[in-house]
């Protein structure tokens, strides 16, 4: 008897949060649709300046030409990949240099108040020296997109590092492990959500470095079209250029997030 | 001839505005075979005498021989267990108990059956494939001792084994432990607060007084409690009168130390 009205409640209580969870999405959907609805209506009734603000439905037909004949895969597939690159080297050579600060104290303590300078500094403003110094080419801009991410990598890293608990680190020694052993075994696997969480940061700060890089260099991408956009004072590709960057920039937060819940199961 | 000999070792940390010392002067020597506790208060340096004996730590002064060859790096036949299990979270239990075989190159197919024949033994064969934080506080340690005795140590420091666990587990897990480091005839230097733990698990209980560390006393452990295990010598009659003895030469501690600091 008991049982049976606990079950309900139980059941009660399933369909309260599945109740919940609908309205959210509801109302979430709403929001979407009333700004781009109400933004395609503005443009239209001319209450914003449509040669500035464009509307869905132009940048929609925009994004269809441009998709029909191919020379948008071009572009998001260069911006793509400088980003993919950008984040993933940003956050390895970060690592790498956690490693080493870690191997050696003495040098942690001598590069502290460069890696401070550096990482206060807004690596963007590099831009130009590097586009002299590597070339107008996709290296600079790459070379960007770790930049920016690189150094704030290091000290999150090896702050992680640092804050392993010295005792795993004494079960290596125990067992005569050295100190390359204990790095292995226990300093890395530990940090492993330290490092995959600043890759999630990456992400973002990888497509910041990227895109200024690629008005800069002004070849190819998504950067690229924004600046021709703004100089041709076609606006519209402007907006549509941003719009899939929005799109990709979460695609690609959440496809990090999906891995950090494969990979970091059983930490803690 | 003693298996470990401590030559008046003490052991001072140095910061930049104070000079601890920790340790003073303690010179022991252990057979092989014994069960030897270390009793003494929180903070009289008890960790750092097991951290020094297992090679982690030089010490400061003296010197820790190990078959009379000086100690200065963890030893292949000393196996040390912390305070706390640190399983490696990201581990299997199969892979944290092979860690140490894998560090000392003793990966061979012989050691790691070796491995899992203790950790049927122990009543763990079942959690093979899981990860620590799918085992309860008293199968965590069980396990830190397996992994502790996979690379087959002659001698065992165990850093108060069973402070974290309940009243229940810590006397399930005293026999236990007791009984297979017997079986598999290892000498054992268990370190506690604990007088009750020490008197039923050991042959020989040291007495540490704090500020510094020294050895206050040495007791011996009736005959008649060794052969039993901890929960059966925690009944005999003999139990009580060696607490009530162990129980006053504390109190003798603790009143010296109380007239250092008044005097
Ligand atoms: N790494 C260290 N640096 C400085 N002081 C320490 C360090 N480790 C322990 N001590 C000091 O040495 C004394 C003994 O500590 P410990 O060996 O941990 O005692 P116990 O294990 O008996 O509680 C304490 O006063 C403690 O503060
Ligand atoms: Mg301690």
């Amino acid at each position: 008897m008991s049982k049976t009205i606990t079950n309900k409640k139980h059941l009660e209580y399933l369909l309260s949060i599945k109740k919940e969870r609908r309205n959210i999405r509801i109302v979430q959907l709403l929001i979407f649709l009333s700004f781009f609805s109400m933004w395609e209506i503005s443009s239209k009734q001319g209450w914003i300046n449509p040669l500035l603000f464009s509307s869905p439905s132009k940048i929609w037909s925009l994004f269809l030409e441009k998709a029909s004949d191919g020379s948008l895969y071009i572009h998001v597939a260069f911006t793509l990949g400088e980003t993919v690159l950008g984040f993933i080297l940003g956050t390895l050579f970060g690592t790498l240099l956690a490693a080493l600060l870690w191997w050696s104290p003495f040098l942690s303590r001598v590069l502290d108040p460069y890696l401070v300078v550096l990482n206060a500094m807004p690596k963007v403003a590099l831009g130009p020296i590097l586009i002299v110094a590597i070339g107008p080419n996709f290296g600079s801009i790459i070379a960007m997109g770790i930049l920016i991410s690189v150094i704030i990598t290091t000290l999150v890293v090896y702050t992680a590092f640092q804050n392993v608990d010295e005792n795993y680190v004494k079960v290596v020694r125990s067992f005569g492990g050295d100190k390359k052993q204990c790095f292995k075994e226990v300093i890395l696997p530990a940090c492993f959500p330290s490092i995959i969480s600043s890759l999630k940061v990456n992400v973002g700060l990888s497509w910041v470095g990227v895109i200024v890089g690629e008005f800069l260099v002004s070849k190819q991408g998504l950067g690229y079209m924004i600046i021709y956009g703004f100089q041709v004072f076609n606006f519209t590709l402007v907006l549509m250029s941003l719009l899939i960057i929005a799109v990709m920039a979460t695609l690609m937060y959440q496809g990090v997030e999906y891995l950090e819940s494969k990979l970091i199961k059983h930490h803690s | 001839m003693a298996f470990l000999q401590l030559k008046s070792v003490g052991q001072t940390y140095f910061s930049k505005t104070s000079a601890t010392t920790a340790l003073e002067d303690i010179s022991l020597s252990i057979n092989e075979g014994e069960f030897t506790s270390i009793l003494g208060p929180s903070g009289c340096g008890k960790s750092t005498l097991l951290s020094i004996i297992a090679g982690l730590l030089v010490p400061t002064a003296g010197s820790v021989m190990v078959n009379n060859q000086t100690v200065n790096q963890p030893h292949p036949k000393i196996g040390y267990m912390l305070q706390q299990d640190y399983l490696f979270p990201w581990k299997t239990i199969e892979d944290n108990i092979t860690l140490g075989l894998k560090l000392r190159n003793q990966n061979s197919k012989e050691h790691i059956q070796a491995a899992f024949r203790l950790l049927k033994e122990i009543g763990l064969e079942h959690t093979k494939s899981k990860y620590p934080s799918e085992l309860s506080g008293g199968m965590r340690q069980r396990v830190a001792l397996v992994r502790t005795l996979a690379t087959q140590p002659k001698m065992l420091l165990l850093d108060e084994p069973f402070s974290a666990l309940d009243y229940q587990t810590k006397l399930k897990l005293e026999d236990l432990v007791s009984s297979t480091l017997k079986e598999h005839g290892k000498t054992a230097i268990l370190v506690t607060h604990d007088i009750g733990e020490a008197i039923a698990m050991s042959d020989h209980v040291i007495l540490l007084s704090s500020n510094p560390g020294r050895i206050f006393r040495t007791f011996k452990i009736p005959e008649t409690l060794k052969s039993l295990l901890p929960f059966e010598a925690r009944q005999h009659p003999d139990f009580s009168a060696t607490f009530q003895q162990i129980w006053e030469e504390l109190e003798h501690i603790e009143q010296n130390d109380h007239e250092q600091e008044t005097s």
